[in-house]
């Protein structure tokens, strides 16, 4: 559904003769000297089709290739006995005429920069397959309305499922917002695959500090080839935001409800990917959202800090990948710990039960990863609400080995926060205090009732 | 007007062709676990969307896509937590398809001697009316190249596609639509014949067959909506027209005629016009509104008084053309209205042929023509409207009567209740699909094949037969019941509770029906109430009589039982003793009448005592308890 389902997204990576046959189907395909795209007629004991050859899910068996017949629906028919003989080839295929990148002179400028996800990407109606195509002119051509919001630039830095993506591109990322801040972009716009969008977020909150403009995080939930797709709303609200919100801040803009008329932007390190499908999926937890935007209205929900024209952001983009995230469950396994002590990862962030809790049994390891330059943290699993080591004996006992609570941050922020701390420093005291600080809005000290409003 | 009808019906070259779609009565819908219902209870929440059209797979936007996103819309969504879940809302991937929809597409299949596919593959259709959340259907092709026999016609069964039911429409408003989602989801079996048929009544015959063919397998739905029909229909010269929304089989007939009627009229006006020279038409539209400043037309005082315009246009070579009738009551000026209305969302326009009158005089009349440069040839149309639309409704006016002179314009139109229809949108091109992803392919594999084969289900004649055969029903009863939703309930109460089959039958074909008609919600109750209800009374312990009033009874209060039934009626408590005591009263008090006329005594007690016992006791035991007794008092006189 988020288009990266079986079949698209490595399309256009493949290999060309055969799209996504194996085994014995590509040997009939390979023997008769047909391609995929190929007119051709099809025939077995049972079936005569005559249509397209079609690319093939790598997921599914190599007993049947795919023809599309001519009036769009595409078939199985079985590889056994199957003889395929080549029509002559078919008009070739019209393409869209390319759309000139335009926009009404005197607008703000917006960069919009690519790294993948469905949003902002191009489908291949034939196949199904989701390519990303980020030109100006691409854009203006799906959203005509972005050239009466802003003069776009565009740059392709990735095409990445945002599964893949690593604290290395979170540099790049960061590199690149502050370039095109340096040559003079109102506000940046990062289009993002959804399932880690959270944690970029966070990580550019750290990485870009000073921020004199927006920061606008966008992915959509429906892959944008649908015509239900939430991409276009939510680019759009994203370019609005880039160039008029008057905070200057990491943000992430998706869909407030699941009903088409309203959006909504949270605070980059307070925001967490809370459905695995629906349109309105991130929340803010522990604080309201940034902003609410309604028919392009930008309400603020709280205090922020405000854009400030002509100067440059502070980028401090160095990440320690060293660092893993342990979720404390019933019966964890004390000698799980050994290969991460042994291995010398720098950084362990524990998503502790409740107010920052993990059993007793594990306590051993715990003291000894500290013991061997590991830093510990602890949030919760609860993922609402602080942690707070001092209410039982055990969070006491953590604290007293070493422990550093989180406070109420999100155990993804925390991890992506000890990354970014453990980049910047190997100090043990300089760890601590600066894990322990508010960097970018990831860290409060009132618990404030916000029901209603994330 | 009439004998044209006749006439057209064996128009050279008609061609009829039948696309039926059928809901299937599965447990659950085709891509998730929802129940197959459709409700008229509020809905407990409503989603707001909008719809973006796409470009194609050919790379340009779909003429019919391109279409609806003229109109721009909002939809709403109307959704009941425990019957829609986030898969309808397009909030959620679909689920695997639906295998018990599979295996009724693939028994239907096999019936009408198709060939199934290998290996189904789901496809996206784009349909961006609103009626689906996700701005496409999901349609799989199950088989294709069948026949089914009309006589000793064959007709081919080209395609057979299990697909997803759309949203069902709640109203419509300028600004938007509001559908119910009910309805999206459930498994539609589509079934499409080639252009086979000659005629109107052999299209409604061999639809009656598919449709009898689809209840053969116990499990599509029943009632209004649940089989709709859309016809293609095209004359020699003329062009293929889809007509759709055909909602009763009776109305076929006077579709097709109708439809090839329009059509071959329709080529007599591009012969006129080609007699005439008229080669092109040309829109040059111009503002009138100066011309109508003082008209007491209504229709165009309000528009001018709103603040709109009145705007015309010139049809050289027209005149006399736009009057000119395609179906009943529907002239060329109606089509030219009807896009007009659709694509400008104006309430219509007015033409030359039709004028004066509405209002508009003689004398405007002419300063319009004279304003517009037209000649005694031409015809004129008017629109008043705000600007852009008046602009708009010219424009598709104009194009419309543009393609006069190519015949019959290629679209799908919308049947309506008299067998005329009206314009509906341009014909989609063939590529407005793609896989959906999504969902994993099926394969059909040849030892299921050979499973459905050996255990096809039982044809509907053939079915009829044999409970004329084996349950001694009439033929026509037979035939009722063996096509109706109740044939398996019936044939388990005569073959496991032994109730006489012409009882369950007439029961279900016309007690059912008399109480439906008297607005009772018997499709509702419950199957084994049902059961009790009949199985009581065949044994006795129910008159027959008081199978109606407890059957209406328990259909206006749900979720109570049978045995509350009989108590609300007080139906109860009348055992033998009681009416063999009421009986030998009876007797008594008419002694003299018993000893004069005998057995024909019978007769009148029996009024009385029925009167007494109505709906509590079988007629034939007071009627039997009555003679025993008489027969008792002559005996012992």
């Amino acid at each position: 559904m988020s288009g990266k389902g079986s079949q698209p997204s490595s399309y256009p990576q493949r290999q060309q003769a055969a799209s996504g046959y194996k085994g014995k189907a590509l040997d009939v395909i390979t023997a008769s000297g047909v391609q995929v795209g190929d007119a051709l007629i099809a025939k077995n004991e049972k079936l005569s089709v005559s249509g397209i050859l079609m690319p093939r899910s790598e997921l599914d068996d190599d007993r049947h290739i795919v023809i599309k017949l001519k009036d769009g629906y595409n078939l199985g028919i079985s590889v056994e006995s199957l003889t395929l003989q080549r029509l002559q080839p078919e008009e070739p295929r019209r393409t869209a005429p390319a759309v000139e990148a335009k926009s009404k002179p005197g607008l703000p400028k917006v960069a919009i920069i690519s790294t993948g996800g469905t949003i902002a990407s191009r489908v291949d109606y034939k196949t199904g397959a989701v390519s990303p195509a980020l030109t100006a002119g691409d854009l203006y051509q799906s959203v005509p309305e972005l050239g009466e919001i802003a003069e776009i630039r565009t740059e392709i830095l990735y095409s990445l499922l945002s599964e893949n993506i690593s604290p290395e591109n979170w540099k790049s990322m960061a590199q690149s917002v502050y370039r095109q801040i340096k040559e003079g972009a109102d506000g940046v716009v990062i289009t993002h695959g959804t399932d880690t969008m959270g944690f970029t977020a966070a990580a550019l909150s750290f990485a870009l500090q000073d921020l004199p403009v927006p920061v606008i995080l966008v992915g959509s939930q429906r892959s944008s080839d649908r015509p239900s797709s939430d991409a276009y709303l939510n680019l759009k609200g994203a370019v609005l935001a880039a160039s008029r919100a008057p905070f200057a801040e990491v943000g992430v803009l998706m869909h407030k409800g699941i009903s088409d008329n309203g959006l909504v932007i949270h605070r980059g390190t307070r925001v967490r990917k809370m459905h695995t499908s629906r349109r309105d999926a991130f929340k803010s937890v522990n604080s309201p959202p940034l902003a609410y935007m309604n028919d392009g209205q930008i309400e603020a929900l709280q205090p922020f800090r405000a854009r400030s024209g002509g100067k440059l952001p502070a980028l401090k983009a160095d990440f320690d990948p060293d660092v893993v995230l342990i979720k404390s469950f019933p019966g964890i396994p004390p000698d799980m710990f050994d290969p991460l002590i042994h291995r010398g990862f720098h950084g362990i962030v524990l998503e502790g039960t409740g107010l920052g809790h993990v059993p007793e049994k594990i306590f051993h390891q715990i003291r000894r990863a500290i013991q061997a330059g590991i830093t510990v943290v602890m949030a919760s699993q609860c993922i609402y609400g602080r942690v707070n080591m001092n209410v039982y004996s055990t969070g006491r006992e953590l604290l007293s080995m070493g422990v550093i609570p989180a406070g109420d941050m999100l155990p993804e922020t925390a991890l992506v926060k000890l990354m970014w701390v453990l980049g910047q420093t190997t100090d043990k005291l300089r760890i601590r205090e600066l894990f322990s600080s508010e960097i970018a809005g990831e860290l409060s000290q009132r618990s404030a009732y916000t029901e209603g409003r994330e | 007007m009439s004998s044209r009808v006749g006439s057209s019906t064996n128009a050279p070259g008609i061609k009829v062709g039948i696309e039926i779609h059928q809901q299937l009565d599965t447990a659950s819908k085709l891509f998730c676990a929802c129940p197959t219902v459709l409700r008229e209870d509020p809905p407990n929440y409503s989603v707001k969307r909008r719809l973006k059209p796409t470009t194609s797979e050919m790379g340009d936007v779909d003429s019919a896509a391109l279409f609806e996103s003229v109109k721009q819309k909002s939809f709403t969504y109307e959704a009941y937590e425990d019957t829609v879940c986030l898969v309808e809302l397009d909030e959620e991937p679909p689920h695997d398809m639906n295998g018990e929809a599979v295996q009724v597409a693939l028994t239907v299949a096999l019936m009408a001697n198709m060939t199934p596919v290998d290996e189904i593959h789901v496809m996206r259709k784009i349909v961006i009316d609103g009626s689906n959340t996700t701005g496409f259907q999901r349609t799989a092709k199950v088989a294709f190249g069948g026949f089914i026999m009309d006589g000793s016609e064959r007709i081919t069964i080209q395609s057979l596609c299990l697909e997803e039911d759309a949203a069902r429409k709640v109203s419509e408003e300028r600004e938007g639509i509001t559908y119910r989602l009910d309805r999206l989801g459930i498994p539609l079996v589509e079934i499409t014949t080639g252009p086979d048929m000659h005629s109107g009544e052999q299209a409604a015959r061999v639809a009656l067959s598919i449709g009898r063919l689809l209840r053969s397998t116990g499990k599509v739905k029943f009632g209004l909506g649940a089989i709709r029909q859309d016809l293609n229909v095209s004359v020699e010269g003329g062009a293929r027209i889809e007509v759709k929304g055909v909602q009763e089989l009776g109305l076929i007939p006077s579709v097709v005629e109708m439809e090839a009627q329009r059509q071959i009229a329709l080529l007599e006006i591009r012969e006129e016009l080609r007699r005439r020279g008229v080669s092109e038409v040309r829109s040059d539209p111009a503002d009138l509104t100066a011309t109508f400043r003082s008209t007491s037309s209504k229709v165009l005082r309000k528009a001018i008084d709103g603040g709109g315009r009145v705007f015309g246009a010139r049809l050289a070579g027209f005149a006399g053309l736009l009057k000119r009738e395609l179906q009943p009551g529907r002239r060329l000026g109606t089509e030219l209205s009807d896009r007009a209305k659709t694509y400008a969302g104006v309430g219509g326009i007015f033409h030359s042929d039709e004028l004066p009158g509405y209002g508009i005089t003689a004398g405007e009349l002419e300063a319009a023509a004279k304003a517009l440069n037209a000649g005694e040839g031409d015809a004129i149309i008017l629109v008043a409207a705000p600007l852009e639309a008046c602009e708009a409704a010219i424009r598709a006016a104009v194009a419309r009567a543009a393609e006069a002179l190519v015949g019959v314009p290629s679209e799908v139109r919308s049947a309506n209740a008299d067998g005329t229809s009206r314009f509906m949108r341009p014909m989609p091109g063939s590529a407005r699909m793609y896989p959906e992803t999504d969902v994993p392919s099926i394969v059909v594999s040849s030892e299921r094949l050979e499973a459905i084969r050996a255990a096809l289900p039982e044809p509907l004649d053939a079915k009829a037969e044999r409970y004329v055969r084996e349950y001694g029903l009439s033929r026509d009863l037979a035939s009722l019941i063996a096509d109706s939703p109740h044939s398996p309930a019936f044939e388990r109460l005569v073959k496991e509770d032994s109730v006489p089959a012409p009882f369950v039958a007439s029961t279900f074909e016309y007690t059912f029906k008399m109480l439906k008609r008297e607005g009772a919600d018997v499709d509702s109750l419950d199957k084994e109430q049902i059961r009790e209800v009949l199985i009581m009374s065949s044994r006795g312990a129910l008159a027959k009589e008081a199978v109606p009033e407890v059957l209406r009874w328990l259909a206006s209060n749900k979720g109570k039982g049978v045995t509350d039934a009989i108590a609300s009626l007080s139906l109860a408590g009348t055992d033998e003793s009681l009416v063999r005591s009421a009986v030998e009263a009876a007797v008594s008090e008419n002694i003299d009448l018993v000893m004069r006329e005998g057995e024909r005594a019978v007769s009148p007690l029996m009024g009385d005592l029925m009167k007494k016992f109505r709906g509590k006791v079988d007629g034939r035991m007071i009627h039997s308890l009555l003679k025993e007794e008489i027969a008792r008092r002559l005996a012992t006189k």
